[in-house]
C-alpha cells in the first residue's frame, strides 16, 4: 500500500503522519511538496495532514486549496482513490469543495488541545473498517477552527446519507453524542465526514496521534490506518 | 547619536576612545553600546555565574554558543536553553510572548537541533486584577499562537501567581532540541573568505535596540516602548527550521548563527569573535522592508532570520534550497582574517571596530549590601497553628496557585512530533528518545517566595526540588539551565539577593553534580510600583533509561501503602499555607524554608532512583507547593481512591503543610513493602496510612471527600 503526504509550507503534522503509518507496518510512504504538478507514483491513500499550511493566513486551508498538488489531489480522488485530511487537511478538503461544509472557529475563541473521545458511526468505510460501528474510540484534537458548519438543509441531507464517519461522544464512555459533547461546538457533534462516494474522509481529531507507543493518550487511532492496510489487503490478516 | 543615548557610561565611553585610540563615530558608539547592554554583555552577572559549576558526566557542549548540549546516549544530544522574554510581554503581551518562543526555538536551531519540545515559565499579577488578567491572558494567547503554528510542543511549564509581577509579568521561554552528537553546529567555525549570508525576512524597524531596552526598568506609561517590541510570523520560522535542518543535512554550511537581541550585529559580531576572524557587513545589500538608517539596520531584531556562513562554492546550492521554501537568501558580507568589525556602505567604510571591543564588554560591579531587613525576613513566622486542616486544604487547592492549570495548558499543542510522554500539568514533563527506550524529563521550578525571605536557602530549595523531582520518576540528572529573573542590580539590596540566589543554585549543582549548560539573565524587572521578589527558575534535564521505569502519580489502588520519605517535620517559612492561610489571608511571605541540607539530597536522590527501578512502587510524589496534605490530595484526585492516613501525634500544621526538604509520599502495594523499606533504609521513613475509600480521612483531623476536592482543584470544569 503506497502512501503519498502532502507537505504544504506550514504542515507540521507530515511526519508524525508518516511515523503513524511505518509503526503499524504500512509503507511506503512518500512525501510530496505542495508545489509537484503530480504524484511521483500513483499513491493508495492521500494524506493531507494537519498543521498551518501558510500560516492558516487569510482563513484556514484556503491557500493550500489552490495549491498546484490539489489537481493531481482532485484526480486521485475522482478515480476513487483514497483521500484523507486531518486537522488542517480537512479544512484544506472543505476549502477545495471535495468534502462539504465549514470548519468555523471554536466556540471559546481559543485553540484547543486535548483528549477528545469520538463514537465511531459507521463501520463500512475504508478507514474504519477494524471498528465496531457505536464503538468509542480516544483521538486527540488540536485546533482553532474545528467547529463543523452546514446550514440546515444541507445537514439535514448530510446526516440522511448517512455521511458523518466520527462524532463526539461523553467520555464517561456511554456511548452518548451529540453537539453538547463537542469540545469545539461542532453541530451535531460532527468529528469527521466522508464524501457520498465513501472515497474521501475528513475528520478534526488525529488519529496519527493515537498510533504510537508509550506516548500520552492512547493508542485507539491504530485501527484507523489497519482499516486503510485492510482495505487493500496490505497487512495479510495480521493485526 | 550621544554616547549616553546609546547606554554607555561615562568612564565606559572612555574606556572605548582608549581602546580605539579615537573618538567612535556616531554608528561606532550605537553598535558598542547595545553590545555592552546588560542584555548581550551580562556584564553585571558575568562573575556570579562563574560560580555555576559547567562540567558533567553528560555534559556534550557547555555555555558558551547559543545553548548547551548534553549526551542523552544512542548518538542524540539534546540541546537546551531557557530565556525571559519579561519586558516585551510586559508591553505587549502576545507579540512579546510569541517573540520570546520564537527566539528561543531559534537558539535551539542555531545549534543544528531540530526544536522538538518547549515550556514556558508564566509570572503573573492576581487574577482579580483586571490589567494582570489581560496581560496573562495575552501572553499565554502568544505562546500558544507561536508554539502550536511553528510545529514545537509545548509540554509542559510553571505558572506562579503574586502581585510582585503586577504590570511586570514574566515569560520564561524553554526549548530543547535534538541533534546527532557529531552534527552540533559550532559558532567557531568560520574561516576567511566564507561568505555572510542572511536567510529569512525581511530587516525592519520593529524591535530596534530591544536589548538596551530590556536593560532598563519599565515605565508606568509603556506606549512609548512599542517600538522595540519585534512581531512574529511562525509561518516563517516553520519553513527557517526546515530550510536549515535541511542545508545542514545535505552538509551546504559551515557555521548558523541565530538573529536575536540585536539582530545582525550580534550573530556577525559573535560569529567573527568565537571563531577568531573579521568581518565585514555591507549595509544595502541587507534587504529591507522600508528605508533604513545603518544603526537601525545593525540594531533592528526582526524576526524570523538566520545567519548563515556559507564556503563561496556553496552558495549556489543554499541558494537553490533556500528558494524551494520561498526564503530570501542573500550575501551580506565576507568573513575576513583581519580581526576587524566593519561595516560598508558602497565603497564608504562607515564603521571599523577591532571585534574584540563588541565580543568583550567590560564588567561592572554593583555594590553589594546585606538587607538589613534580612534576619526579620527570614524569621519564623507568627501563628503558625491551623484552626481547620481540612478548611485550609481546600484553600490551597482551590486556590490560583494550587487549581488545576488546564485552562492554560490546553491551548498549547503538547503533542505534535508524536514524542510526548506524559500529559500537561504533571510535576514533569517527558519526551520519547527516537529509536530507544528512553525517555528524556524535565523539571521547571521557581519558588519566589522562598527566594524573598531568605535567598541563599530559597534558591537552593528551588534547585535540589527540581532534582528530586526528576529521581523520584527515575531520571539521572544530565543538566540544568536556567533564568535569572531580578529587580535593577544597581540597588546594593538586590545585588546582595541575586548573588545569594546563584551561589544556592550553584551549591546544589556542585553537590549533585548537575552542570549548568545555558542561561539567561533578566534584571530590571521593576516598574515603578515596585520591583519583582528574586526569581531564578530552572529547568533540568534528565533521562530516565528505560520506560518501564518510570514512576509517576495517580495509579494508588485500594488496599496500597502510603508512605512518606524525608522528614515528618518541614517549615511552614514562605510556603503556600503561610502565605494563603497563615497569620492573614494572602499575607507577605515571611520565614525561611527548610535549610539545604546536601547530605540528605544525595541519600533522598539515590534512594528515589532505586525505587523506581527495584522497589515495586505504584505511584510517587515529591512534596511540593502546599505540603504533604496537598499532595496526597492530588493523589487522591488522579488515581480516584480515598485514603485514610494517621499521623501519629506529630504536629499537623508542620507535617501536613510545611515545605522544603526532600519529601516525598509512596503509594506501594502491600506485597512490596519488604522491597520498598529495605530500599529505604537509613533514610527518615513514616508509614502514612492506606488508600481506601472515597475520601480523605485524617485520623482526629478531619475528614474531605473526593468530590469536595475534585470540585475545588477543577473549579467545577467537567472532568
Amino acid at each position: 500500500m503506497r502512501t503519498a503526504v502532502v507537505v504544504f509550507p506550514g504542515s507540521n503534522c507530515d511526519r508524525d503522519v508518516k511515523n503513524a503509518i511505518l509503526d503499524v507496518g504500512l509503507g511506503p510512504v512518500d512525501m510530496v511538496w505542495h508545489d509537484e504538478e503530480r504524484f511521483p507514483e500513483r499513491p493508495d491513500l492521500v494524506v493531507l495532514p494537519g498543521g498551518f499550511s501558510y500560516g492558516d493566513y487569510l482563513r484556514s486551508g484556503a491557500l493550500a486549496a489552490k495549491s498546484r498538488i490539489m489537481n493531481a489531489v482532485r484526480a486521485i480522488a475522482s478515480e476513487g482513490g483514497l483521500v484523507l485530511g486531518i486537522c488542517n487537511g480537512f479544512q484544506i478538503l472543505t476549502e477545495a469543495g471535495l468534502l462539504p461544509g465549514a470548519l468555523l472557529p471554536n466556540t471559546n475563541l481559543r485553540f484547543i488541545c486535548s483528549k477528545a473521545y469520538v463514537r465511531v458511526e459507521r463501520s463500512d468505510t475504508p478507514f474504519t473498517n477494524a471498528y465496531i460501528a457505536g464503538q468509542i474510540a480516544l483521538f486527540p484534537i488540536a485546533h482553532h477552527e474545528g467547529l463543523y458548519f452546514l446550514p440546515p438543509d444541507e445537514l439535514k441531507e448530510l446526516e440522511c446519507r448517512n455521511q458523518v464517519v466520527f462524532r463526539y461522544a461523553s467520555a464517561s464512555g456511554s456511548a452518548e453524542v451529540g453537539e453538547k459533547y463537542s469540545p469545539n461546538g461542532s453541530l451535531n457533534g460532527i468529528a469527521g465526514i466522508i464524501n457520498t462516494e465513501g472515497n474521501v474522509l475528513g475528520l478534526m481529531p488525529h488519529p496519527e496521534r493515537a498510533t504510537l507507543k508509550c506516548l500520552i493518550w492512547g493508542i485507539d487511532g491504530r485501527r484507523f490506518w489497519q482499516s486503510v492496510g485492510d482495505h487493500f489487503g496490505a497487512l495479510g490478516g495480521l493485526r | 547619536m550621544n554616547y549616553r543615548d546609546a547606554g554607555l557610561s561615562d568612564s565606559e565611553y572612555e574606556k572605548i576612545k582608549e581602546i580605539l585610540g579615537r573618538e567612535p563615530n556616531e554608528l561606532e558608539t550605537a553598535l558598542i553600546g547595545v553590545m555592552w547592554s546588560e542584555h548581550c554583555s551580562y556584564k553585571s552577572t558575568r562573575r556570579l555565574l562563574s560560580k555555576f559549576p559547567q562540567s558533567g558526566r553528560h555534559l556534550a557542549l557547555g555555555p558558551g554558543e547559543n545553548a548547551g548540549v548534553v549526551d542523552c546516549g544512542s548518538g542524540w544530544g539534546l540541546a537546551f536553553k531557557v530565556e525571559s522574554h519579561n519586558h516585551p510581554s510586559a508591553v505587549a503581551p502576545y507579540q512579546g510572548a510569541a517573540t520570546g518562543v520564537g527566539g528561543i526555538i531559534r537558539d535551539i536551531l542555531a545549534m543544528g537541533a531540530r526544536p522538538a519540545a518547549s515550556m514556558d515559565g508564566l509570572f503573573f499579577g492576581m487574577p482579580d486584577s483586571g490589567k494582570s488578567t489581560a496581560l496573562a491572558e495575552g501572553i499565554v494567547e502568544g505562546v500558544a499562537g507561536y508554539g502550536n503554528a511553528v510545529g514545537v510542543p509545548t509540554i509542559g511549564g510553571k505558572t506562579f501567581y503574586d502581585p510582585c509581577f503586577e504590570g511586570n509579568p514574566l515569560l520564561n521561554a524553554f526549548s530543547c532540541g535534538l541533534v546527532r552528537l557529531d552534527k552540533i553546529v559550532s559558532s567557531k567555525t568560520a574561516r576567511p573568505g566564507d561568505l555572510a549570508v542572511l536567510l529569512g525576512s525581511k530587516t525592519g524597524r520593529d524591535g530596534i535596540a530591544g536589548a538596551s531596552f530590556a536593560s532598563k526598568e519599565l515605565d508606568t506609561d509603556n506606549r512609548e516602548s512599542r517600538g522595540h517590541i519585534q512581531i512574529g510570523d511562525p509561518f516563517e520560522e516553520k519553513l527557517l527550521i526546515e530550510c536549515c535542518l535541511d542545508l545542514l543535512e545535505y552538509n551546504l554550511i559551515a557555521s548558523m548563527q541565530d538573529m536575536g537581541a540585536a539582530g545582525i550585529l550580534s550573530s556577525s559580531s559573535e560569529i567573527a569573535h568565537k571563531s577568531e576572524t573579521g568581518i565585514e557587513i555591507t549595509c544595502e545589500r541587507i534587504p529591507l522592508r522600508e528605508s533604513m538608517e545603518p544603526w537601525e539596520i545593525f540594531l533592528s531584531e526582526s524576526q524570523e532570520r538566520m545567519l548563515l556562513i556559507v564556503t563561496p562554492d556553496k552558495f549556489e546550492a543554499v541558494k537553490a534550497v533556500a528558494d524551494h521554501y520561498a526564503l530570501e537568501c542573500v550575501t551580506v558580507g565576507l568573513v575576513t582574517d583581519d580581526g576587524r568589525y566593519r561595516v560598508l556602505r558602497g565603497k564608504e567604510l562607515i564603521a571599523d571596530l577591532p571585534i574584540g571591543i563588541l565580543g568583550d564588554a567590560p564588567t561592572v560591579d554593583w555594590p553589594v549590601k546585606t538587607p538589613p531587613d534580612l534576619d526579620s525576613r527570614r524569621a519564623k513566622p507568627k501563628n503558625v497553628k491551623s484552626l481547620d486542616h481540612m478548611r485550609d486544604l481546600r484553600m490551597l487547592i482551590g486556590s490560583v496557585h494550587g487549581r488545576c492549570r488546564e485552562d492554560i495548558w490546553t491551548q498549547y499543542d503538547c503533542q505534535v512530533q508524536l514524542r510526548t510522554a506524559v500529559e500537561p500539568g504533571e510535576a514533569v514533563s517527558a519526551i520519547m528518545l527516537p529509536d530507544s527506550d528512553a525517555l528524556v524529563v524535565f523539571s521547571m521550578e521557581a519558588e519566589p517566595w522562598k527566594c524573598r525571605t531568605d535567598p541563599f536557602s530559597g534558591a537552593a530549595e528551588t534547585m535540589a526540588q527540581s532534582i528530586r523531582t526528576l529521581a523520584l520518576c527515575g531520571a539521572d540528572v544530565l543538566g540544568m539551565t536556567n533564568c535569572l529573573n531580578f529587580p535593577s542590580p544597581e540597588n546594593p539590596e538586590n545585588f546582595y539577593d541575586l548573588s545569594e540566589c546563584v551561589s544556592g543554585l550553584a551549591a546544589v549543582c556542585r553537590d549533585m553534580g548537575c552542570p549548568v549548560v545555558s542561561g539567561n539573565v533578566s534584571l530590571y524587572n521593576e516598574t515603578p510600583r515596585g520591583g519583582i521578589y528574586p526569581s531564578p527558575l530552572v529547568v533540568t534535564v534528565g533521562l530516565v533509561p528505560h520506560y518501564g521505569y518510570f514512576v509517576s502519580g495517580g495509579s494508588a489502588l485500594p488496599g496500597d501503602v502510603v508512605y512518606l520519605t524525608g522528614p515528618v517535620l518541614a517549615s511552614l517559612g514562605a510556603s503556600r499555607w503561610q502565605v494563603l492561610c497563615g497569620e492573614s489571608a494572602y499575607a507577605k511571605p515571611q520565614g525561611a524554608t527548610s535549610p539545604y541540607d546536601a547530605k540528605m539530597e544525595e541519600e533522598f536522590v539515590l534512594r528515589a532512583i532505586a525505587s523506581s527501578r527495584k522497589a515495586g512502587v505504584r505511584s510517587a510524589r515529591v512534596i511540593a507547593g502546599g505540603g504533604l496534605a496537598v499532595a496526597l490530595a492530588k493523589e487522591i484526585i488522579d488515581s480516584g481512591v480515598g485514603m485514610e492516613i494517621d499521623l501519629a501525634g506529630l504536629d499537623p500544621t508542620e507535617t501536613l503543610f510545611g515545605e522544603g526538604g526532600p519529601r516525598a509520599v509512596y503509594i506501594v502495594p502491600q506485597d512490596n513493602e519488604e522491597k520498598f523499606i529495605r530500599v529505604w533504609e537509613g533514610f527518615p521513613l513514616t508509614r502514612l496510612g492506606q488508600a481506601s475509600g472515597t475520601s480523605l480521612v485524617i485520623d482526629g483531623i478531619g475528614t474531605l471527600s473526593m468530590d469536595s476536592l475534585r470540585s475545588e482543584y477543577f473549579g467545577g470544569a467537567e472532568h
